[in-house]
């Protein structure tokens, strides 16, 4: 599975790309969510305000109960600030 | 009969001029064309804005929100230029370009289209600022409130 950080996430976790294997009880955004935030202390930095996170699977934003399954591009990142 | 629009994300500066004339260029059904110009201003002494995005997912998300608002307006042409990277003040950062026969469609078809993008398409700004001082730009509710305003229109959340 191939997980994204952009802005301050990407800071925050000290990554911005990388590729993980979570266990088979991390079935949602929600618990893969809650899983990468033991894998540092940079990545529990990232993950710390879940209301500031938003996420996205498959280049399509979604929500923490969207499915997650080997392969998927799973991206996190602050809400947007564009235009 | 279709309208095929200009999506474009990029580091270059775009030309307001240009974009505008290729809207209605070898045509004569084009009534109008209306234009939004973000510029970067130099608040609290800010010295750069720098702009990331998430590539691939911007530009389709980019293509739903002009897909959205073709369906709704009728219009003759759209571009949208997105800048990102370092954008000093005084710069432009984003174009957004609506045409069609009638200036009701292109106006409102324009100010939807930047109210969408502000909150449906990912991109993120830092400022950075004299003395090496940099924050992130924090989302505005008033801007999510102005883009669910149009009837949730595009069905983007960022």
């Amino acid at each position: 599975m191939k997980i994204l950080y952009f802005a301050w996430l990407r800071q925050r976790a000290g990554v911005g790309e990388e590729s993980v294997s979570p266990p088979p009880e991390v079935v949602d955004v929600g618990g893969l969510m809650r899983w990468l935030a033991t894998r540092s202390p940079g990545h529990a930095s990232a993950f710390a305000d879940p209301a500031q996170v938003r996420m996205a699977v498959n280049q399509d934003f979604c929500g923490p109960d969207h499915p997650v399954h080997p392969g998927d591009e799973v991206a996190f990142f602050p809400p947007v600030t564009g235009g | 009969m279709s309208v095929v629009p200009t999506i474009r994300v990029q580091e270059a500066g775009f030309d307001l001029t240009a974009e505008t004339a290729a809207l209605s260029a070898g045509r004569v059904d084009v009534g109008g064309v209306a234009s939004f110009v973000g510029l970067c201003r130099a608040d609290d002494g800010l010295q750069a804005l720098v702009l990331e995005h998430y590539p691939g997912m911007t530009e389709r998300a980019i293509a739903r929100i002009v897909e959205q608002a073709c369906q709704r307006w009728p219009l003759t042409g759209c571009t949208v230029i997105h800048r990102v990277g370092r954008i000093l003040p005084g710069e432009g950062i984003v174009l957004v370009l609506a045409a069609s026969r009638h200036r009701v469609a292109a106006l409102e078809a324009c100010a939807f289209l930047i109210d969408w993008l502000k909150t449906g398409a990912p991109f993120w700004k830092r400022e950075e600022f004299a003395g090496g001082g940099e924050r992130w730009v924090a989302a505005r509710a008033e801007d999510e409130a102005r883009a669910q305003g149009w009837d949730g229109g595009s069905g983007a959340a960022g």
